[in-house]
Formats: C-alpha cells, structure tokens, sequence
C-alpha cells in the first residue's frame, strides 16, 4: 500500500465516519415534537367486508 | 390522494431514516463499488465519487425529500400526484407514471437477485457447497453451480424441476408482500429498524475477520491483507502518467458520478413516496444528509474494506481484475472462492449472503411502496386490491426475467434500460422541476422549513445550475458509450426485443391509469382533495 492510498483509505473512512456519527449526534440529539404521530394501532385496509 | 380517516405515517424520525437508508443500501455497496473503484483509478475514484456525492447526490436527495413531503402535505403519496402539486401539467404526469414504472419494473429482477442471496444464504447454512479437495478447481466450480442455480446456460431451464429458484422467489415475493401488507410503521419500518442493524453488525464482524487474516497463504506471501487493501485504495496512474492521473480519464468520472448516483437509489421514485408520509414541518435536510451518511458508511466504510480485499488475498491480482468489473462475478464466482479458503468459512459464507439479502430486501421493499400507494390514492383501492394487483404484475415481470434466463437477457435488459438509464432521466426531471418550475430559492426555503439544519445558499445554484449539467453529461456519456452495442443486442436476442416490447407495454398501461387517477382527483373537491397534513 502506497503513502497516497493510506491518505486515500483512511481520508475516504475517515471522512464518512464522522459524517455519520455528526448526523445520527444530530438526530439523537433533536427534540422528539409532541405532533409526530405514532402510528396506528391498527392497519385501515379500506376494504368493503 | 388517500381518503382514509387513518393516514399512514412513520413511527419515529430514525425509523424513516434507516427506511430511506435500508432502500439505498443493497448490493451495490458491497459488490458495484468496490469493483468500480478498483477498475476506474483505485484510490483515485474517491476524488470525483465525493465530489459527485456533495454536488449532485445529496442535493438530489434534498429534492426528493422536499418534493415527497410537499405533496404529501396535500394528500398525496405517489409521484404522479406529488409532481402535480408542484407543476399542474401534463408532463408531470408523463413522469409520475415513470416515477411508479421505474420501481415496478426494478423490482421484477431485483427481486430475483435477493432470492439467489437467500439461496447462497441457505447454502451455506447447510454445507452443500462442496467444491472438492483441489483448490484449482474452486473457481470452475461455483462459476458452474452460479450458472446452473440461475439458469445461465438455457432459456427456461429453471422450469425444468428439480431448481430450487422458484420455491425461493415466492418466498422473496411472500416476505415483501407480507411487510407492505403490514403498512408503513409495522410493515417496512419495523423491519428497516431491525434489518439495518443486523446487517451492518454482520458486516462488521465480515469486515474484521478479512482485516484480520494477514498472510493466510505462505506459498503467495504478496496475496496479503495489506497489498489487498492497496488494489482497491491505491491510485491507479493511466498510462504511465502520474499518481492521479487517472483523474485526466472522463470515464473515471462518469463511472464515478453514475455510482453516486446508483448508491443513493436517486431517481427511483422512492424517496418521494417514502417523504410523503412525513409531517409537514417534519425535518427533511438532517434526515436526508443521514440517510446518505447511512448509506455512504456501508459503502465506503464496509463495502470498500471488505470485498477486494478478501477476493485479492485468496484470488490474486490477476483472476480479480477480470471479475471486478460485473457485480454478479465478484459477488457470485469470485467471493464464494474466498470462503472456500476462510477458515469457519461457511458460517462466514452464511453471514456474508445473509447481510446481502437483508440488503436486498429493504431495498425491494421500497420499491414496491410507490405502485401500492398510488392504486390506493389514484383509485380509493384497499391494501389488499392494490398488493394483489401489484403483485400480478411484478410476478408477471419476475417470470419474464427467469425464463429468460440464458445469460440473463431479460435481467440485462430490464437493468439496462430502467435501472440505468430512466433513472437518471427521472431525476433530471426531479432537479429541473425543483430548481426552475418551483424556483430553487422557494424550494429550499419548502426544505428548510422545520428542518434541523439548513442547506446552505450555495446549493441554491448547484440545484439550478450544476445538477442539471451534470446529470446530462452522465446521460449524454452513458448513451454515447452504450447505447449502440445495447440497441444491437435488442436487435439480434428475440428475448431482448419481448423484454423491451413488455416493458413498454407496462409503462403504457401505467400511464393510462395516471391518466384516470388524475381526472378522479380533477373531479373530487373540497377537504378530501385539499386536506393539509397539518402545521401547514
């Protein structure tokens, strides 16, 4: 492995490790709104009986 | 648009976010990137698949989200009603019917490749690959046992009794149609939520036991981890040229953004519906940039670190360099090799297919969402009317492509035609109606409203400006490079011209029920046409 491909590999992982961790920080982080629906108990599958 | 007293909506923000992110993810991250980025520059490909992953990848995504959303906000989940929201015209309708052909006719062989990974899966549960004592032979050996599970070498010989293929592909059916009966949050989210995890733990535990295998072979001591790590990440000089001389390559960068492009599902029609189900000031930008993140991990992180480096070590230089180019002969021929040689290779074999058919899964799931929720909003159908419906016609398609399975024409068709070509026409589309129809500056301040975080007013131009540009060029060079030979093979392969022939029937049909659905929207008035989603 050359000096170039360690900065690549290691740039390149690097790099998308700390976007990820950044954005689920983010996610985890943010307020949980009282308007977020949970979903239905039960599913309404419109059919005629 | 649904009228239902109930509307669907996700659990929670993670659980749209690994759904958006489980319908990227998929075979791709662990078999197309690495294959591509070993053959197109090594190390080097990094520089314009980044580049094209914060100009054109994201921002599309941004689009998507934010067009999704909009049109959910009106009642709407399907993109034939989410384009006319934001453009009242006929093209818009031209392209929704796309938008929901596209996923459909996806999902018809992509759903055979998920039920090949759930019959390797099995296979290796079960310890019937048994190559024999030389290793010589390993590779004739699953390249025939490939070829004869997926009816390589005759049209129809999957028919023939005794193959496993169809009892497998009902059952892919029967688990992706099960998850879409069971809804949004308790059908595809639930399992989005557990499926991404465990893929990604077993990927991991792939991933360290490749990184930690050193010099298996004594007799080839330069087939070792590290120079495996060095095919895939070192920057390959074309020609004699410089270390990233490659760069100098315009294929380098097409392949480059057309990955990008593929990796993120972009163009599919399926981040629309999937948005749609968001609340109206529901976070769209963080969610986007995560699912992408998300996506981008497996890829870069587990899918670059792990494949051609373990197909190096066992394989060699060479025999790799001819199977990294075709997803289905690094995945298929050349990885089954490897397990061969790992020690605990078969529980490494099952956890290396499992994780590739839980990929695949929760991407055909999502490809299956946008057709049921327009039968549902279009025509008032149930779930039930709308998935028995989808289902005839995707399994009408899934027979098609196993039929004709002699070098996997129909397959190649279908993938050529829709899975690479429609799909960048489709996001052309997505980015000229975002950034000039609706106005790049209006349509990231619809983003941004209740967002975590807010695009930054350069993207205003890149949506206008640079998305649409690139987006050609990738389209202008993909069908200068390949329309001729593939227009060629239509020609001459019968099967070819029935796939071609099919496929354009299916669209005419689809756009015919858009057609109807939207002269039932024109006719309905009042709260049921115009109902917001609230925080409107």
């Amino acid at each position: 492995m050359t000096l170039a491909g360690w900065c690549l590999m290691l740039g390149s992982v690097g790099f998308v490790l700390t976007l990820t961790a950044y954005c689920f920080f983010r996610v985890l982080r943010s307020p949980v709104t009282k308007d977020h629906l949970h979903a239905p108990l039960d599913i309404e599958t419109h059919e005629v009986d | 648009m649904s009228t239902g007293a109930r509307r669907e909506s996700w659990g929670t923000k993670v659980g749209v976010i690994l759904a958006v992110a489980g319908s990227a993810v998929g075979l791709g991250n662990f078999l197309r990137f690495p294959g591509r980025a070993a053959l197109y520059g090594g190390g080097a490909f990094m520089v314009p698949y980044f580049i094209s992953l914060v100009i054109i990848g994201i921002p599309i995504c941004w689009v998507e989200w934010t067009l999704g959303r909009q049109g959910g906000r009106r009642g709407f989940n399907s993109a034939p009603g989410i384009f006319s929201v934001a453009w009242q015209h006929g093209t818009s309708r031209f392209f929704g019917a796309l938008a929901v052909f596209i996923p459909v006719v996806i999902y018809m062989y992509y759903v055979f490749i998920e039920s090949w990974c759930l019959g390797y899966a099995l296979n290796y549960l079960r310890g019937a690959f048994v190559p024999g004592p030389d290793p010589s032979g390993y590779p004739a050996y699953f390249a025939n046992q490939f070829n004869t599970f997926i009816g390589v070498n005759a049209d129809g010989a999957l028919f023939q009794g005794g193959s496993p293929a169809l009892l497998l592909l009902a059952l892919c059916f029967g688990l992706n149609f099960f998850l879409i009966y069971r809804g949004l949050s308790k059908g595809i989210e639930a399992f989005c939520k557990w499926a991404m995890p465990a893929l990604i733990i077993a990927a991991v535990i792939v991933l360290v036991r490749v990184l930690t295998l050193g010099t298996p072979n004594p007799a080839h001591p330069d087939q070792n981890v590290v120079n495996g790590l060095g095919f895939m990440w070192n920057p390959k000089p074309a020609g004699g040229g410089g270390t990233f001389s490659a760069l100098a390559n315009p294929q380098v960068w097409l392949e480059a953004a057309g990955q990008i492009f593929f990796t993120l599902s972009v163009g599919f029609g399926v981040i629309l519906t999937y948005s749609s189900y968001l609340k109206a000031n529901d976070d769209v930008v963080l969610s986007g940039l995560t699912a992408s993140a998300t996506n981008e991990f497996c890829e870069v992180c587990l899918g670059g670190l792990i494949t051609i480096p373990a197909a190096f070590i066992f394989l060699g230089a060479a025999p790799l360099a001819l199977v990294a180019g075709s997803s289905i002969g690094l995945g298929f021929h050349a990885v089954p090799v490897v397990f061969e040689y790992l020690p605990a290779g078969r529980f490494f074999g099952f956890l290396w297919f499992g994780l590739l058919f839980l990929a695949a899964v929760t991407s055909s799931l999502s490809m299956l969402q946008p057709a049921i929720a327009f039968f549902e909003e279009g025509f008032g159908m149930g779930r039930r009317s709308s998935m028995a419906t989808l289902g005839l016609i995707t399994a009408s398609g899934s027979l098609l492509v196993v039929y004709f399975s002699k070098d996997t024409v129909a397959l190649d068709v279908m993938d050529f035609w829709v899975g690479s070509t429609l799909l960048v026409v489709l996001a052309l589309f997505e980015v000229v109606l975002f950034g000039w129809v609706i106005g790049a500056e209006r349509g990231i301040k619809e983003a941004n409203r209740g967002s975590d975080i807010r695009i930054p007013a350069v993207f205003r131009y890149v949506i206008r400006y640079v998305c649409p540009a690139y987006l050609l060029a990738i389209l202008v060079g993909f069908a200068y490079s390949n329309f001729p030979s593939q227009a060629r093979s239509v020609a001459e392969r019968p099967a070819a011209l029935l796939t071609v022939g099919y496929m354009v029937v299916v669209f005419f049909f689809l756009w015919l029920l858009v057609q109807a659905a939207a002269r039932r929207w024109n006719r309905s008035t009042g709260p049921a046409r115009h109902r917001h989603r609230g925080g409107s």
